[in-house]
């Protein structure tokens, strides 16, 4: 059998070639650079990678070729494996920038006294001699920031996968250094340590599943490719079990990364147990990335066969918006509340998601479920990066204080950063003038038009129920007094800690995407729909 | 028309104003500076009345791409309804704000600046003057969502203890019924992706042609979120505990602006854009209308709470209007848009005048007050006018459009006449007892002289933190009034130094409320003159025709709805 030497697109992969280029350079860097050193230059590194891969982005997006009459742009590249198209690009960049947002947070140390928001060895056992030794040295895991890239690296060709073997490589890639991170918290050690183990115990097995609906499906269709698949599923009407059952595993492995009921065990206890600069990075942009994925898969390799998978999709929509939005009420903690709001978010997306419609049925200039999907993980994802980075600076003297009584009042002390986490708060809760809203009102248009009025329907009543526990909570900040200790002394409240410039630039960046956004959605919306179709 | 967007600086005026206003460094500054932004924004109101031509259906309208995506356009037009709710709005907000002066510094709680009540204010003005403008259904949705923002703080940042809970409350249903709201509008766009080219404009939307069940259902979604807004029984819980806690100023801006969003969308959107299916839900929308009507009086009748009472009084007028408005008849709907307008100076003057009352008695509890008559004649002559504005005495304006309302139904069908009138015979209960067990009576230096032990029970700044322990410190208007009758009478029992009367700047801007009651109940006619023009063009737009206005027929029973057929 020849060698066939491989032809690989350099200049169309180049922002995914930069982001792991720069995740082994820094490893480089972690083995020869002098620890006291170390960090400026990953986190100078990690940030140039991003900055260059999100120029790239550009130039690749600026590019790309027509194919298909004009409905889509873009191509297959490295042998068909990689697909570099409109979506592809408009999520390359989505990525990219929430990135740059979790650089800034996890290179953030005035927060903790000088050290970052991470364990100083994460070998040392908690509470042990070594521990405290290496908290006096001040040493700190600058393997983070590798970590993030190669996490992004994953992120990326994740949506861009066009076969499910790459998918799925992709998919250990992004989780694989997430696992870590969760693990890698300064303060609460022993919570963060069970986080990680739960997310990995969980995902190994989530990709358990996957691969196994990997093996039904090339049973089925005999290809791994996604385009065969599709060809496969619009003639082949036999071993239609093996598809279905094949198509119900790949759906579990993509639904568990996003958080989908009946999936989203593990989302509370790893959100809240992981460093929050964590939290932030990943909630939002694993969730872009894994939705990126879930659109490409569904819509192209299974898109004629979608009356199988929509009746799935609805269920899963509906039980993921009720449980999320009816769980939160009774949290008491603000990053499970916001764990739980994301799983609520990840049933408005399938709301989109499933609001898909052939070409032929939609009206001229009508919104696409892929526009509306796109257009509302921006939105998500600004709106959760942001409010996370906020809960990085309310703090006590344990620490980060996420338990709501420490909330009280914070209006009063900090008008202005109550004010940014209100109206992160308010784009959750899709209120009008926030980008939220325009988010809100695409996915449930496109659900809408195609049919979908029951999943609607929820979606609006679990909207109401949301918005509760989300006004609630800007009650507690602007409303509320500190309640009573039991020693009747009024009881302890957080403070914010000033934070450098790294936080403050992203919150303050994403307010001001949330209100453009919301005010002006055109131009995002205008982005998303000439990202144009998938290249199938 | 000239180049000048005028309704753009309507809008624009009070929402700069409210940036300003909240960035000014000293209270004293921003109030005048809120005070003038207000003025100004009725100078601007006044200045598109003047260009207004009577009868010219859409004016003055400016139409701009806002999302294409979305068919959304930033589009603002005025007619003879938007521009009697502009007239209104403008002109109570400098009244409010005038009101608030020294009221804002009492009734704030520690979290709530005066600086951010008035601007808050002023944003709600925008807000709301936006919304009577939007002739973009989108537009219109985002804006009518947007009040409740500005509402939400001044309701949860301003009052008495237990305001923060009324203020989720308030929010709770608002926000659901604009989520239903929501439901409807993307119902409208899909429907008008599916006739061609998705817009939301309204006129576009007028024309769309629908099927029955689809109008029904999108018509649903409207009418719970305005039911909900106006308010109308079932969904009207929210109305009393928010006037309750907020102070009397918010109020104002809440049940006689922004209330009016309700009834005036029933007309613009309920009517305009879904005639076949308003005229099918008209039983059920009649039957809760007089409902509320009946139901809220007699709550009224059974309040102890001043405040409460005279919230839920607009219960039973937003009852009426609604009434008038689907009776289907021009007398019931201009009878309705008069009444939009005399409920809100009426109600403005009672929540105004009870403010005063509550601040000089220094508790809310009318069973608790009594006698101010003899101390305060102006206040209490102000009251009384207010009362009776309140139960539609004739020669003041509400009367016309109460008996215009009630004829209409009588029209309709007698016994929803019949139910309606006992609507009049329930206010005259509420508001003359109110009135009696308020201002006649024993004064309240003889209560105090009865014992020191009742000047305890009497102030509820001590009773009140025991109930809500987390607002104990902000105990609002309550804590820092009630010393005044206290010393009153301990400290000048020789003098017999009661509650003072009115001053004459408080008398001042409660002024034009009386002058306008007054004025427009002997002379309406500027009010009908620009209803009128929008009432024809509806009925024609709807399809109904009047019955023949013949005297002897009157009392067989015949339909407006008949004639549509």
């Amino acid at each position: 059998m020849d060698f066939v030497k491989p032809t690989i697109e350099y200049a169309e992969l180049a922002p995914l070639l930069i982001v792991l280029g720069g995740a082994c350079l820094g490893v480089v860097v972690e083995a020869f650079v002098p620890r006291e050193r170390r960090r400026l230059v990953q986190v100078a590194l990690a940030a140039v990678v991003l900055v260059a891969a999100f120029a790239t982005t550009i130039w690749v997006a600026t590019d790309l070729a027509e194919v298909a009459d004009g409905a889509a742009r873009g191509l297959l590249a490295a042998e068909g494996t990689i697909v570099v198209d409109g979506p592809t690009v408009f999520l390359w960049g989505l990525v990219l920038l929430l990135s740059l947002g979790g650089v800034a947070l996890f290179a953030e140390r005035r927060l903790e006294g000088g050290v970052s928001a991470f364990a100083g060895q994460a070998a040392a056992l908690p509470g042990t001699e070594a521990e405290r030794e290496v908290s006096t040295r001040g040493w700190e895991h600058t393997e983070v920031y590798p970590l993030l890239l190669f996490a992004v690296g994953g992120m990326m060709l994740f949506p861009a996968s066009n076969d499910l073997l790459t998918m799925f490589v992709a998919l250990e890639v992004l989780s694989l250094p997430l696992y870590l991170l969760c693990g890698l918290a300064r303060r609460r050690r022993l919570l963060s340590q069970e986080a990680a183990l739960k997310y990995f115990l969980l995902g190994a097995f989530s990709s358990g599943f996957f691969l196994y609906g990997v093996a039904l499906v090339y049973g089925f269709a005999g290809s791994m490719q996604l385009a065969a698949i599709a060809e496969a599923v619009r003639n082949d009407t036999e071993n239609q079990g093996l598809l279905l059952v094949g198509m119900g595993m790949l759906a579990v492995g993509l639904l568990f990364k996003v958080g989908a009921a009946p999936f989203q065990g593990w989302t509370p206890d790893v959100y809240q147990g992981a460093p929050t600069a964590v939290t932030a990075f990943m909630s939002a942009a694993t969730k872009v990335a894994a939705f990126g994925a879930i659109l490409r898969l569904f819509y192209v390799a299974f898109g004629s066969d979608r009356w199988s998978w929509q009746p799935m999709m609805w269920a899963v929509a509906i039980l993921t918006m009720v449980v999320g939005a009816v769980v939160a009420v009774s949290q008491t903690d603000v990053k499970r509340m916001l764990a739980y709001s994301s799983v609520a978010h990840t049933g408005f997306l399938l709301t989109g998601v499933l609001g898909v419609q052939g070409a032929g049925e939609l009206a001229e200039g009508q919104v696409t479920s892929l526009q509306a999907v796109l257009f509302y993980l921006t939105t998500y994802g600004v709106a959760t990066l942001g409010a996370f980075a906020v809960v990085t600076l309310v703090r006590d003297s344990n620490g980060e204080a996420t338990h709501f009584d420490r909330w009280a009042g914070l209006g009063r002390r900090s008008p202005w950063l109550a004010a940014a986490f209100g109206l992160y708060l308010l784009s959750m809760a899709g209120i009008p003038l926030t980008a939220g809203f325009v988010g809100k009102w695409a996915v449930f248009t496109v659900a809408m038009s195609a049919g979908a009025w029951p999943v609607v329907l929820t979606a609006i009543a679990s909207s109401i129920i949301a918005i509760f526990f989300y006004v609630r909570y800007i009650r507690i900040m602007f409303f509320a007094e500190p309640e009573a200790g039991p020693d009747g002394l009024p009881g302890e409240v957080a403070s914010v800690t000033t934070p450098s410039l790294l936080t403050s630039a992203t919150i303050a960046v994403g307010v001001l995407a949330t209100v453009v956004i919301g005010v002006v959605p055109g131009p995002v919306l205008d982005l998303a729909a000439r990202a144009g179709d998938f290249i199938r | 028309m000239s180049d000048v967007p005028w309704l753009t600086v309507l809008v624009a005026v009070p929402l700069v104003g409210a940036v300003v206003v909240a960035a000014l460094p000293r209270a004293e500054l921003a109030k005048l500076v809120a005070l003038l932004v207000s003025v100004l924004t009725l100078g601007v109101g006044v200045a598109v009345a003047l260009q207004y031509e009577l009868g010219g259906g859409m004016q003055l309208t400016e139409t701009h791409d806002w999302i294409a995506a979305f068919g959304v356009h930033y589009a603002l037009g005025v007619d003879g309804l938007s521009l009697l709710m502009v007239l209104l709005t403008v002109v109570l907000v400098p009244i409010v704000l005038a009101y608030s002066w020294t009221h804002a510094d009492e009734g704030r709680g520690a979290s709530g600046s005066t600086r951010s009540f008035f601007a808050w204010a002023l944003a709600l003005e925008a807000l709301s003057l936006a919304v009577f403008l939007a002739t973009d259904v989108f537009l219109f949705y985002v804006v009518f969502e947007a009040t409740l923002i500005p509402a939400y703080f001044l309701i949860g940042g301003f009052g008495k203890a237990g305001r923060g809970a009324a203020a989720v409350k308030f929010l709770m249903f608002q926000l659901g019924g604009g989520l239903v709201l929501l439901g409807s509008v993307i119902g409208l766009y899909v429907v008008s992706a599916q006739a061609g080219e998705p817009s939301y404009l309204h006129a576009d939307l007028a024309e769309l042609d629908l099927s029955t069940s689809a109008e029904r259902w999108l018509l649903a979604g409207f009418l719970i979120a305005f039911i909900v807004k106006a308010p109308l029984f079932p969904l009207h819980t929210w109305l009393a505990d928010t006037t309750e806690k907020a102070t009397p100023g918010t109020s104002v801006l809440l049940v006689c602006v922004l209330d009016k969003i309700g009834t005036y969308g029933m007309l613009r959107f309920c009517l305009e854009l879904f005639p076949e299916a308003s005229r099918w839900a008209t039983p059920l929308v009649v039957t809760l209308a007089l409902i509320s009507i009946v139901y809220g009086a007699l709550l009224a009748i059974g309040q102890d709470d001043l405040l409460r009472l005279v919230g839920l009084t607009s219960l039973s007028h937003f009852g009426f209007i609604t009434l008038g408005i689907f009776v289907f008849s021009s007398q019931g709907q201009s009878g309705a848009i008069l009444y939009m307008v005399n409920h809100g100076l009426g109600t403005a003057l009672l929540f105004l005048t009870a403010g005063h009352v509550i601040e000089r008695r220094g508790t809310s509890s009318i069973s608790r007050m009594g006698g101010m008559e003899k101390l305060t004649p102006v206040l209490a002559g102000l009251f009384l006018v207010a009362g009776l504005a309140t139960l539609s005495l004739p020669g003041l304006s509400p009367f016309v459009s109460e008996l215009l309302v009630i004829i209409a139904a009588f029209d309709y069908h007698w016994w929803v006449g019949a139910v309606a009138v006992t609507g009049i015979v329930l206010a005259a209960i509420y508001v003359l007892w109110m009135y009696q067990r308020v201002m006649t009576g024993p004064g309240p230096l003889a209560a105090g002289a009865a014992g020191g032990a009742g000047e305890h029970a009497d102030d509820p700044a001590r009773r009140e933190p025991a109930g809500h322990g987390t607002d104990a410190p902000t105990g609002g208007t309550a804590t820092a009034t009630a010393t005044r009758p206290t010393t009153g009478t301990t400290a000048g029992s020789s003098t017999a130094v009661g509650p003072r009367d009115l001053r004459p700047h408080e008398v001042a801007v409660l002024a034009p409320l009386v002058a306008g009651l007054v004025f427009l109940g002997f002379y309406p006619m500027p009010l009908f003159d620009v209803a009128n023009p929008y009432v024809e063009d509806l009925m024609s737009h709807v399809g109904v025709e009047d019955d023949a206005p013949a005297v002897p027929e009157g009392t067989t029973v015949e339909h407006a709805g008949e004639g549509a057929h």
